[in-house]
C-alpha cells in the first residue's frame, strides 16, 4: 500500500470526542463553547425563526429556538369578528395550509351549532385538503432540497404548485388565502371544467412524484447527509407532543384521517406510510409517500363526489342562493342577518383536532351565545413540533441542524400565529 | 402593437449602408468613399451622422439603466407574501427574464429588500437594522397589504413598514399575485430608470446612513483644517524658541528681528 | 370518547384518589367530556389519567372568562391513542392569584405551551423551567389575550392622512422641495 493510500486512510470522520481522544496525552481536551445566533433574518430558517445554537467546533451542544417574529394576534382578531369573518383571518395561520385552518375552524363552529355538513360539500372538502397537503408537501420539497443544495428541485416542485393553485383559483377565484370552507360546507360548487383539470393534474402527478424521488431518493449526498441524522424515537416525541409526519417516521402510524375520520375520510381507501428509524430520510421518504396517497385520495373523491348541496339548507348558517333574494322574504331577511350580525351559535367549548400536513391541527372555539366567538385557539403542530429540535441536534453537526429544520418543516405562522 | 417605420434619409437603403461603412472607416482611422463622406458633411448633415453611429447619453441616465435593471433582491420573507415571492423566482412568472433572479442573503451585497409579510413589533428592529446595513442606492418594495397598511389584522401586533422604512412601491394584495408583484418591480424599475436623483429622499428628509457635505462645507471644512495645521506648526516653532531662548541670545534677537 | 356515565365514572375515581375537591365538575357536551379540577392537583390529575390511557397530551391552551370569576382558565386536552378517546380537563384561577403548577415535567410538551398561556394571559406557572415570554418580545408590558385588553392597531396610512396618521414616520409633515408629490409609486 503506497503512502498517499495509507495517509487516506487516517482521515476519519468519527466525532470530536474520540478525535480528541486519540490524540489526547496532555492536550487540553476542553473547547470553548461557541454561542451562535442563527437570526430572524436567515435563508435556511423557514421563515423568521431565531435559534441561539450553542456549538462546540462544529458540533451542536444546544439549541435555543426563540419565536415570536411573525406574531400576528390572530387570536385576539379573531375575537372581535363574526364567526365568517373570522375565516379568512384564521386561514393566514399557518400559510401553507390554509385550508386546513378553515377547516379546524369550520369544523370546531359546526360541532357547536350542530349542524350537519352535506355530503357533496365533505368531498369536495376533501378534494381541496388533499390538494392543500399536496401542495404543503410540495414547497416544503422544494425548500428543503434548496437547503441541502439540491437547486433545481425548487423549479419542478413550483411547476406542479402553480398548476394546484391554478385549480384552487377555478374553484374559488384566489390562489392562496381562498376562504373556501365556509361554516356549513363550501361558499362554491365547483365550476365546469374543474373535474377535467383535475383529473389531467391527477394523471401526471404520480409520474412527477416518481421523478423527484429519481432525483433524490438514491442521491449519494442525500443520502449522507439525511440518512441516520437526527433521530428521535417515537416515545420521545410523544413525550414533546409530537404528531404528523414526524411521529410516523419513527414508526408510529398515528393519522387523525384514519383514527378518528372527520368529512368522510372514512369513505376513501389510503395508506398510511410509515417510517422505521425515525431519522431525517425516513421523514423525507414519508412525506413523499404522502403525496402518492394524497393522489389517490382526490381520485376516489373525485369519482364518488355526490350530486347534493354544496352547503348546509339551514338559513341560520349558511347564505341563501342570490336567486332566492329576488322571490323570498325570508330569504333576504336571513341574508340581512347573516351579513349584518353573523349567526348566533350557542354557548359551549369545543377542540376539533384534524390531521393537517405537519401533524395534528386542533382548533379550539368558546362560544358565548354571541355572533363573535369569545376565544379561537390553534393548536397549531409546527409550534409543538419545534420542542422536538432541541433533543433531535443535540451532538450533530450544524449541517444536520439545517437538515433537521428542513425536514421538521417548521412555518412560521403557524408558530408564532 | 404598432411598428414606427421612420425614413432613412436620403438615398434610402442604400446610402443609410454606405454611411454606416463609412462610419466604420472613420473609427479605424482610414479613407473614406462615397457620395458624402463624413469629412464632407456639415451642419445638419453631420449631426444627423453622428446620431446615427453613436449613441450619447448623460452619465447619469446610463447609470440610471445599469441599476435599475440589475437589482439585487435581499431574501426578506416574513409570512405568506413570502410563499409568492418565490413564486416569481420559479418558473411561470420568470424575475430572472429581467435579470433579478439574484436573491442575496447578505443585505451588504442587496439594493432591493422586498417586504414580504406581516411585520410584527418584535421584527420591526430588526427590519430596519436590516435596512440599514443595506448599502446606498437601496430601494424596498412593500408586498402585500399587511406591510403597506396594516392588512387583514388591525391591531397590537403589527407595524405598518410607512412607519419606520421609506418604501418606494407598496403593491396591493393579500398576497399578491406573483404577477402582481412583478408589476410592482417593473414600475419600480420605471421609477430608477427615469428619476435617478432619487427623489423621496429629498421628499422624506431621509439621508440614510451616508453622511453627505456640499461642496461648500467640504471647501470650509478643508480651509479650516489647513488653518488649524498652520496654527499648530507655528505653536510648536514658538516653543522650540522658547526652550532654546535661555541658551541662545543670538538666535532670539535674529528671530525676533 | 368517553361517553357521559364514563365520564362520570372517571370523575369517581379520580373523587376517591385524591379527594373529593379534586374533581368540581363534569360537563358532557357535544359527545366530549369535560373535567374541572381544582388546580393544585392539576399535575396528581393528568397522572392518573395517564394510568387510564390518556398519555398523550395535545394541547394546553388558555381561556378568559370575563367578566365571570375565577377569570383565567387552562384547558388540558388529553389523548388516549390506542382507543381514540379524548378528555378535556380544565381548571380555572382567579386573576389577583393566577398560579397554576406546572406539569412541564411530566409532560414536556407543555414546555412551550405555558409559556405561550404566561405570555398572552398572565397565568403564572410555578415549578416551570424557563417562564418568560415566548411570542411577544421580552420587554412588553401586558398579557394581549386577556379580554380587557384593547385590541389595538394603527390608523391606516393613506395619501390623504399621510402626514396626520404618521407624524414620525418618514414622510413628516412640511417636508421641502416637492410638497406635492405624490407618495412613492402609488399613482404613477
Amino acid at each position: 500500500m503506497s503512502e498517499y493510500r495509507r495517509r487516506e486512510q487516517s482521515i476519519t470522520l468519527s466525532p470530536l470526542e474520540q478525535q480528541l481522544g486519540e490524540h489526547g496525552e496532555g492536550e487540553d481536551t476542553t473547547q470553548e463553547l461557541l454561542t451562535l445566533n442563527f437570526g430572524p433574518h436567515h435563508p435556511a430558517t423557514h421563515g423568521v425563526l431565531r435559534l441561539i445554537v450553542t456549538l462546540q467546533g462544529e458540533i451542536v451542544r444546544d439549541v435555543k429556538p426563540i419565536i415570536g417574529y411573525v406574531h400576528t394576534g390572530i387570536e385576539k382578531t379573531a375575537e372581535d369578528k363574526a364567526y365568517w369573518k373570522v375565516i379568512p383571518v384564521i386561514e393566514r395561520m399557518d400559510y401553507l395550509s390554509y385550508y386546513f385552518n378553515a377547516m379546524a375552524f369550520c369544523g370546531a363552529v359546526e360541532t357547536l351549532i350542530e349542524v350537519e355538513v352535506p355530503k357533496r360539500a365533505q368531498y369536495l372538502r376533501v378534494i381541496h385538503l388533499e390538494l392543500n397537503r399536496i401542495m404543503s408537501h410540495l414547497v416544503w420539497l422544494g425548500t428543503s432540497a434548496l437547503d441541502l443544495g439540491a437547486i433545481s428541485m425548487f423549479w419542478y416542485c413550483f411547476r406542479e404548485r402553480e398548476k394546484i393553485l391554478d385549480l384552487f383559483e377555478m374553484s374559488s377565484g384566489a390562489r392562496m388565502h381562498t376562504r373556501y370552507f365556509q361554516v356549513g360546507g363550501v361558499i362554491e360548487d365547483i365550476p365546469r371544467g374543474f373535474a377535467e383539470k383535475l383529473s389531467g393534474f391527477l394523471e401526471e402527478m404520480p409520474s412527477r412524484i416518481d421523478q423527484y424521488g429519481a432525483l433524490l431518493n438514491r442521491n449519494e449526498i442525500v443520502l449522507h447527509r439525511l440518512r441516520d441524522t437526527c433521530p428521535l424515537d417515537a416515545e420521545t416525541l410523544l413525550s414533546l407532543g409530537v404528531t404528523g409526519p414526524l411521529l410516523r417516521a419513527a414508526g408510529n402510524p398515528w393519522d387523525l384521517r384514519k383514527a378518528a375520520p372527520y368529512s368522510s375520510y372514512d369513505d376513501f381507501e389510503f395508506k398510511i406510510p410509515v417510517g422505521t428509524k425515525g431519522d431525517n430520510y425516513d421523514r423525507y421518504a414519508c412525506r413523499l409517500a404522502e403525496m402518492y396517497e394524497s393522489v389517490k385520495i382526490v381520485k376516489q373523491a373525485l369519482a364518488g363526489l355526490p350530486e347534493g348541496p354544496h352547503i348546509t339548507e339551514d338559513r341560520k348558517v349558511a347564505l341563501p342562493p342570490r336567486h332566492e333574494l329576488a322571490t323570498s322574504m325570508e330569504a333576504l331577511i336571513h341574508h340581512f342577518k347573516l351579513v349584518t350580525e353573523g349567526m348566533r351559535v350557542p354557548p359551549g367549548e369545543v377542540y376539533f383536532p384534524i390531521e393537517s400536513p405537519r401533524g395534528e391541527l386542533g382548533c379550539f372555539v368558546r362560544s358565548d351565545g354571541s355572533s363573535k366567538p369569545a376565544r379561537v385557539h390553534m393548536r397549531d403542530p409546527s409550534f409543538v413540533n419545534l420542542q422536538a429540535t432541541a433533543p433531535a441536534v443535540k451532538g450533530a453537526y450544524i449541517a444536520d441542524l439545517i437538515a433537521t429544520l428542513a425536514m421538521l418543516d417548521p412555518i412560521l405562522g403557524g408558530i408564532d400565529r | 402593437m404598432e411598428v414606427k417605420r421612420e425614413k432613412l434619409g436620403p438615398g434610402g437603403a442604400d446610402a443609410l449602408r454606405v454611411r454606416q461603412l463609412n462610419s466604420r472607416q472613420l473609427l479605424r482611422g482610414g479613407e473614406l468613399e462615397g457620395p458624402t463622406p463624413s469629412a464632407h458633411l456639415e451642419g445638419a448633415d453631420f449631426e444627423r451622422y453622428v446620431e446615427e453611429s453613436v449613441m450619447t447619453t448623460t452619465l447619469d441616465k446610463a447609470v440610471a439603466w445599469a441599476r435599475s435593471n440589475s437589482f439585487f433582491p435581499a431574501t426578506f420573507g416574513l409570512a405568506c407574501c413570502a410563499i409568492e415571492m418565490m413564486s416569481i423566482v420559479a418558473a411561470r412568472v420568470d424575475v430572472a427574464r429581467f435579470g433579478f433572479e439574484a436573491f442575496r442573503a447578505s443585505p451588504r451585497q442587496a439594493d432591493l429588500l422586498i417586504l414580504s409579510g406581516r411585520v410584527s413589533i418584535k421584527m420591526a428592529p430588526i427590519v430596519r437594522r436590516i435596512y440599514d446595513q443595506m448599502l446606498e442606492p437601496k430601494w424596498a418594495i412593500s408586498m402585500g397589504a399587511c406591510c403597506s397598511s396594516m392588512g387583514v389584522f388591525n391591531n397590537y401586533a403589527l407595524v405598518p413598514a410607512d412607519k419606520f422604512m421609506p418604501i418606494d412601491v407598496h403593491v396591493p394584495g393579500c398576497p399578491p399575485r406573483p404577477e402582481a408583484l412583478m408589476h410592482g418591480v417593473l414600475k419600480l424599475r420605471k421609477m430608477v430608470q427615469d428619476e435617478p436623483d432619487q427623489g423621496w429622499r429629498e421628499r422624506y428628509e431621509a439621508r440614510g446612513t451616508e453622511e453627505v457635505l456640499d461642496a461648500q462645507q467640504m471647501r470650509e471644512q478643508a480651509k479650516a483644517a489647513t488653518l488649524a495645521e498652520q496654527e499648530a506648526q507655528a505653536a510648536a516653532a514658538r516653543a522650540a524658541m522658547a526652550i532654546t531662548a535661555g541658551g541662545d541670545a543670538d538666535m532670539q534677537d535674529a528671530s525676533g528681528a | 370518547m368517553p361517553d357521559a356515565t364514563g365520564l362520570e365514572l372517571i370523575a369517581q375515581e379520580l373523587r376517591e384518589a385524591e379527594g373529593d375537591d379534586a374533581v368540581l365538575s363534569t360537563v358532557f357536551f357535544r359527545g366530549r367530556g369535560t373535567l374541572e379540577v381544582e388546580p393544585a392537583r392539576i399535575g396528581a390529575v393528568l397522572a392518573r389519567l395517564r394510568k387510564r390511557g390518556y398519555a398523550f397530551l395535545a394541547s394546553v391552551h388558555g381561556v378568559d372568562y370575563y367578566p365571570e370569576e375565577p377569570r383565567l382558565g387552562v384547558h388540558y386536552e388529553l389523548l388516549d391513542m390506542s382507543s381514540v378517546d379524548r378528555v378535556t380537563v380544565k381548571l380555572r384561577v382567579p386573576i389577583d392569584a393566577p398560579e397554576v403548577p406546572s406539569v412541564t415535567d411530566a409532560w414536556p410538551t407543555a414546555n412551550h405551551q405555558e409559556r405561550e398561556i404566561y405570555d398572552m394571559f398572565g397565568v403564572v406557572f410555578t415549578g416551570h423551567p424557563d417562564l418568560r415570554r415566548i411570542l411577544m418580545p421580552e420587554d412588553y408590558e401586558g398579557h394581549p389575550q386577556r379580554r380587557d385588553f384593547p385590541i389595538g392597531g394603527e390608523p391606516v396610512i393613506f395619501t390623504y392622512n399621510e402626514h396626520d396618521a404618521n407624524p414620525s414616520g418618514a414622510g413628516r409633515a412640511g417636508t421641502t422641495g416637492a410638497g406635492q408629490a405624490p407618495t412613492p409609486g402609488a399613482a404613477r
